[in-house]
């Protein structure tokens, strides 16, 4: 063969195995309003950046007439790429080919491209859409799950992980997305369970429709398996993007800078917050209203509401928001919110984000169903991530700071690196209602006009407690500031904290109250 | 955003203090705590009923099988907490009932 014949030969064979599944499964493909694996990578990164690997791997299971079927790429694309000049590793399975089982090669080709993304110490990207285990291949299957989940702990707080759910992702599969670090779902594409419905009717009798049971609106409400929502595969990509600029390659770089901008937001920040403690506000709006053009890039944003999390820049550089949402269950923690939290300070940990608190919640959600839910569990989350965390850490008070939530949103004596209060700010054990009716009971229970004595004493606990300076009194606060000193207090905070260098003991790992 | 931003309010008392705030679904949902009642033998995990050994009005002592509950192919022993007459049996041989469901009243 002449050279020009080999060249020829080769494009030839790309061709065909580029085709996955060939047209009848591309086109069923398309009839589910899914794109094909192909078209899902190159949307998703620079243009003309992909390069892709393991082409003309083949499967090697010889049971069950397998041995003459041939899989393209068995069922796997595996490359690498760039979105906007961010080296990442991909893989996206072939729901085209089997189904998107996976198989052992199939399996094989994720654990390699996740190794390349471990030792280039670059984000690594997974799109999930795949039918489950390949029961031909048996025990090889679960073997190659078991290899993935291996490499997504190792990998873990290392490079940042994304998973993104185009497909089904049931049984054993969804481990892998939920030991990473953000999970993107799609409406009514996104299937994630461990048994489906069937199962679960016929061993338990419960009628569930898939939708219901773990499609993408589930996830993104009611479980928090999911970090990003969106109605489009299109939306999502955009969102998958946009997350990889507020994040740095690995753990041992930071987040690429950007030009700093001025926030859009022309206003007084004072304005936002109602005079009345007892009415809520959006604290979006605060925070909008502090990170650079306004822009604020919101995680979980329909779980767990009463706490906001997400990545917003100030003077160029990536800083992550938890902040307290007086909108949603008055801002209160609960089991939910403290996990939302705790994780999400730990990515910021690992990855070198600073933290920026924005405090005003009246404690923790009472209940007989949160305590038995484990609220003490989870609400030591928090204390466990704020505490251990070593990035710059930054605190406002913008309004209430309560008994326990004053000590669990990263308070000075978790190791905040800045203190900052609002003269709106009270830190107290309680609210001044509760805090009087203990202290002046006798008191009140006396007084003739009892309502009245107790107006009385709830005013003078509020001027001597509901306020910054007791605890400014003590070095607890750093500094009352000026609402509109915010932005710039913070800008200063970070700049000069760029030297960071805390050290906790040496250990192995700590156990934090997972 | 901003036209319903007051929409959805409600008086919400955390200690002795009321906040104007959202509910979430999850919140409204969430299972009010009800006090167990001893005489009433609930069914802890979904399941079939697959025998039943005790009559209404028969008397029983502590630890005697009421009934077979199958579940997970597990066939659980239903048995009495304490020395007692079965007052009401709710459910038959071959129901399948849901967990935390009423299958024997007893006195």
């Amino acid at each position: 063969m002449s050279l020009k014949k080999h060249i020829l030969d080769l494009r030839k064979r790309k061709e065909q195995v580029q085709k996955g599944g060939g047209d009848r499964a591309i086109e069923k493909q398309a009839a589910m309003g899914k794109m094909t694996a192909r078209e899902r990578v190159i949307a998703l990164v620079d243009k003309d950046s992909f390069t892709e690997y393991d082409l003309f791997v083949e499967h090697t299971a010889r049971d069950f007439g397998m041995d003459k079927k041939q899989l393209h790429g068995d069922g796997v694309i595996i490359g690498t790429g760039t979105i906007y000049g961010a080296p990442i590793c991909i893989f996206a399975q072939d729901f085209t080919v089997a189904g998107g089982s996976l198989g052992l090669m199939h399996a094989r080709k994720i654990t390699k491209i996740m190794d390349h993304a471990l030792k280039m110490r670059v984000p690594l990207i997974g799109i999930n859409d795949s039918g489950g285990a390949r029961i031909q291949e048996g025990v090889n299957s679960l073997a190659g799950y078991g290899e993935i989940f291996y490499r997504n702990t190792l990998a873990s707080g290392v490079i940042p992980q994304l998973s993104v759910i185009l497909g089904p992702c049931a049984g054993g599969a969804v481990y892998s997305p939920a030991l990473t670090d953000f999970v993107f779902v799609v409406e009514n594409i996104s299937k994630m369970f461990i048994t489906g419905p069937g199962v679960i009717e016929s061993v338990l009798g419960e009628k569930i429709s898939m939708e219901d049971l773990g499609g993408a609106r589930v996830h993104a409400e009611t479980t928090g398996n999911a970090h990003f929502f969106a109605e489009s595969e299109t939306e999502c990509f955009e969102q998958i993007k946009k997350l990889v600029t507020f994040i740095p390659w690995n753990n041992s770089k930071k987040a690429k800078a950007f030009p700093p901008k001025p926030p859009k937001f022309k206003g007084k920040i004072e304005d936002i917050i109602p005079s009345d403690p007892k009415t809520p506000y959006d604290v979006r709006d605060v925070i909008k209203a502090i990170v650079d053009d306004s822009d604020f890039f919101e995680i979980q944003e329909l779980w767990a509401a009463n706490i906001i999390i997400g990545f917003g820049r100030l003077n160029g550089e990536t800083v992550g928001f938890v902040a307290n949402q007086p909108m949603v269950l008055a801002g209160v923690l609960d089991c939910d919110s403290s996990d939302k939290a705790a994780r999400f300070i730990r990515f910021c940990d690992a990855f070198n984000v600073p933290v920026i608190t924005l405090e005003d919640m009246p404690g923790y959600l009472p209940g007989a169903d949160q305590e038995h839910a484990g609220v003490i569990r989870h609400g030591a989350k928090v204390l466990y991530a704020y505490s251990e965390a070593t990035v710059p850490k930054v605190t406002v008070i913008l309004r209430k700071a309560y008994g326990g939530g004053y000590i669990a949103m990263n308070s000075r004596h978790l190791g905040a690196d800045f203190m900052f209060a609002w003269p709106t700010a009270e830190i107290a054990v309680m609210g001044p209602e509760g805090a009087a009716n203990i202290i002046f009971k006798k008191e009140i229970d006396e007084a003739e006009d009892k309502d009245a004595m107790r107006a009385i004493k709830v005013e003078e606990y509020k001027e001597k407690f509901a306020n910054p300076y007791v605890a400014a009194a003590k070095g607890y606060i750093d500094s009352v500031i000026e609402p509109n000193e915010t932005r710039s207090l913070l800008l200063h905070a970070i700049e000069v904290s760029a030297g960071k260098d805390d050290h906790r003991p040496a250990k192995k790992h700590g156990i934090p109250p997972f | 955003m901003s036209t319903n931003k007051t929409e959805g309010l409600v008086d919400f008392a955390i200690l002795s203090m009321k906040y104007k705030t959202k509910l979430t679904k999850k919140f409204e949902n969430r299972v009010k705590y009800t006090d167990p009642n001893p005489n009433h033998i609930m069914s802890y995990i979904p399941g079939t009923i697959c025998e039943i050994f005790v009559k209404e009005g028969q008397k029983v002592k502590e630890g005697e099988s009421l009934l077979i509950l199958e579940a997970m192919k597990m066939r659980n022993q239903i048995t009495m907490p304490h020395t007692g007459v079965v007052k009401s049996i709710k459910v038959a041989t071959g129901d399948r009932i849901p967990k935390n469901q009423l299958m024997v009243e007893i006195e």
